[in-house]
């Protein structure tokens, strides 16, 4: 696409070479120069760690099994409202299981295929946005060329097509939604790239006879991780919308493992007499995305504001 | 410009053979290709048919070549599940498709270009912390589950409004919402930089020197220069629009290309699924080009990069 080739070449403010990715955090002066840093954000930070505590401690904290029918119990509404049960605190689905357990697995699935795909998808986007970057000339344009196909091509196609012919499944999920990612990580990483190749250390290290690979792996990776760690942040809530909509279509994780995704689908036919089976688990995944989002914009002013245009 | 033209033209060639490649070997990597093309039940006969008519037993590039020497001629295989021809099928469910996406523009342009102007001209004011309130929370919300609130609010409690399927006016407006949503708050943001970017430009200042009023100078002289890079967006944005269409027409019922790739899915008919990921393929392509070329008339600079 034509606006993404303008990319300013050079840019004025880089961090201090080898500044570490918690010290700059940390360090109120550091990239955010004269800018007014912005309020920690608190009440994302909360949200996100109760997800997180949620999914890892998951087995301990659901009341029930999220997979177990209780037929008896089935389509009870929340226990605030008329005819619910304290058993069941956000009610029970169509096949008696209870809502909160299922949200509370769900989440697991939601934060473990984020972590994978973010790692697969920004891995390989971060590799090839440092290579295309350093290297330049003809690898560069052919690199670049593959990273703007990638972003004319919707990879939720790709997403379907991976699901039907090898099979539903997380590993399925996580290519997928790593086809998704890696070209934003490559564009925005190669940009920075360009910029650090003309500094002054990754000239010396060269005049030094340090090899391209060294000076890649140990002049420009550490710098460009502020960078990296400001895209997966701001990744996170693509990743978890993503496996929610391709669970959603079925073509996700196959049931009977809850995933937020999944039991709104399962919900939504008989929203009619029980919202709280759709409704419930798109507020977890609005209220996580949202935090996540918050988070990573604050993240984002905090370590490398120049990205501020994305 | 016809030099452009004839670029952006040979790259959406070669990006259509890529996509045409992925479809094929995946089909053909996984397992057997024959298990996917025909419903369990099929015959003998049935399999011994496509395996001559897709060259199965020829060499791998062989096939390759038959593939896409007869999709090039329109043949996309048949579907499993609705016994016609894929491409067929495609054809059929695509106006539904396409009376959707200009009211989602809309929409999306409506709202999102004035509340970014809005935006940019009260920065860091409550309007702009409004707009940006709005953004955030239109990229957070799963627009499958907006769909679903919805309808629980306007078909459910409400009555006023029908949850699925097409017809009068009144079927219209959920499904529009949902698609659009998410535009809103693109537009929005894009116009918001934009018109940042225009205000602090040397013919405005200009504009406001001659004495012109402040309204002629945001609204004609920024607004129209803040709408080129909204412009190139579109492509994007339709693109966003017909994969997008997948959930939102998979929630109403609404009988377009994104519920048949849903029901592609869901029934495993893959011969189906390869025909519209290719048509789609094409479909955003050309759209894409057809912004590009828009895009180069109205900014000249655009053809030299």
């Amino acid at each position: 696409m034509a606006v993404a080739e303008q990319h300013p070449p050079a840019a004025p403010e880089i961090p201090e070479p080898h500044q570490s990715f918690w010290r700059s955090l940390l360090n109120v002066r550091s990239s955010a120069g004269v800018r007014r840093t912005a309020r920690v954000p608190w009440i994302p930070i909360v949200i996100i760690s109760v997800i997180v505590i949620m999914a890892v401690f998951a087995p301990l904290l659901a009341p029930y099994s999220p997979i177990d029918q209780t037929l008896r119990d089935k389509l009870l509404p929340p226990a605030w409202m008329e005819g619910g049960k304290d058993r069941y605190l956000l009610g029970t689905d169509q096949f008696g299981r209870d809502i909160l357990s299922r949200l509370i697995y769900g989440a697991r699935v939601s934060l473990l295929v984020a972590l994978l795909a973010l790692t697969a998808g920004g891995g390989v986007g971060l590799v090839i946005g440092v290579v295309s970057g350093y290297v330049g000339g003809k690898v560069d344009a052919v690199l670049m060329r593959l990273v703007d196909a990638a972003f004319t091509f919707p990879a939720i196609l790709f997403a379907l097509l991976l699901a039907v012919t090898m099979g539903q499944g997380i590993g399925t999920l996580v290519i997928a939604i790593s086809l998704l990612l890696w070209a934003g990580f490559a564009r925005v990483i190669r940009g920075e790239v360009l910029a650090l190749r003309q500094r002054d250390f990754v000239q010396l290290a060269r005049v030094r006879g340090c090899s391209s690979l060294r000076i890649m792996a140990t002049h420009i990776v550490p710098n460009v991780l502020n960078t990296f760690m400001v895209l997966v942040t701001l990744n996170i809530g693509v990743v978890i919308i993503a496996e929610a909509s391709l669970s959603f279509l079925g073509a996700g994780i196959p049931p009977p493992t809850p995933t937020w995704g999944l039991m709104i689908s399962e919900g939504r036919g008989r929203i009619a007499e029980a919202w709280w089976v759709a409704l419930i688990p798109g507020i977890a995944i609005t209220l996580l995305v949202l935090s996540v989002n918050l988070f990573g914009d604050w993240l984002r002013d905090r370590l490398d504001p120049r990205l501020r245009q994305l | 410009m016809k030099r452009f033209i004839a670029r952006r033209l040979i790259q959406g060639v070669v990006l259509l053979f890529m996509v045409a490649t992925i479809v094929f070997f995946l089909g053909r990597l996984t397992g057997n290709p024959v298990d996917l093309m025909l419903p369990e039940d099929a015959t003998a006969e049935d399999r011994a048919a496509l395996v001559k008519t897709l060259g199965l037993d020829e060499p791998l590039l062989d096939q390759f070549v038959i593939f896409v020497g007869k999709a090039a001629q329109g043949d996309l295989g048949q579907s499993i599940r609705m016994k016609q021809p894929a491409a067929e099928a495609f054809f059929n469910r695509l106006p539904n498709t396409l009376v959707l996406i200009p009211w989602a523009l809309l929409l999306g342009m409506a709202l999102g270009i004035p509340l970014g102007v809005l935006a940019a001209l009260n920065r860091g004011g409550l309007l702009d912390r409004f707009a940006g309130t709005v953004a955030v929370l239109g990229v957070a919300m799963p627009s499958f589950w907006l769909g679903v609130l919805l309808i629980f609010v306007f078909s459910v409690e409400l009555g006023w409004l029908p949850s699925s399927r097409m017809g009068g006016p009144e079927h219209y407006v959920l499904p529009v919402i949902t698609l659009g949503t998410f535009l809103v708050a693109g537009f929005m943001r894009i116009t918001r930089s934009a018109m940042l970017e225009v205000m602090e430009s040397e013919f405005v200042k200009l504009a406001r020197i001659k004495g012109l009023s402040e309204t002629t100078v945001i609204w004609k002289h920024c607004l129209r220069n803040a709408l080129i890079p909204v412009l190139t967006l579109w492509g994007v944005f339709v693109g966003n629009l017909i994969t997008g269409a997948i959930v939102t027409e998979t929630v109403f019922a609404w009988p377009g290309i994104g519920r048949l790739t849903y029901e592609a899915v869901i029934y495993r008919d893959y011969p189906l699924l390869q025909a519209v990921i290719i048509l789609k393929s094409i479909l955003i392509l050309t759209i894409n080009l057809g912004v590009d070329i828009l895009y180069a008339y109205v900014d000249p600079r655009i053809r030299l990069t």
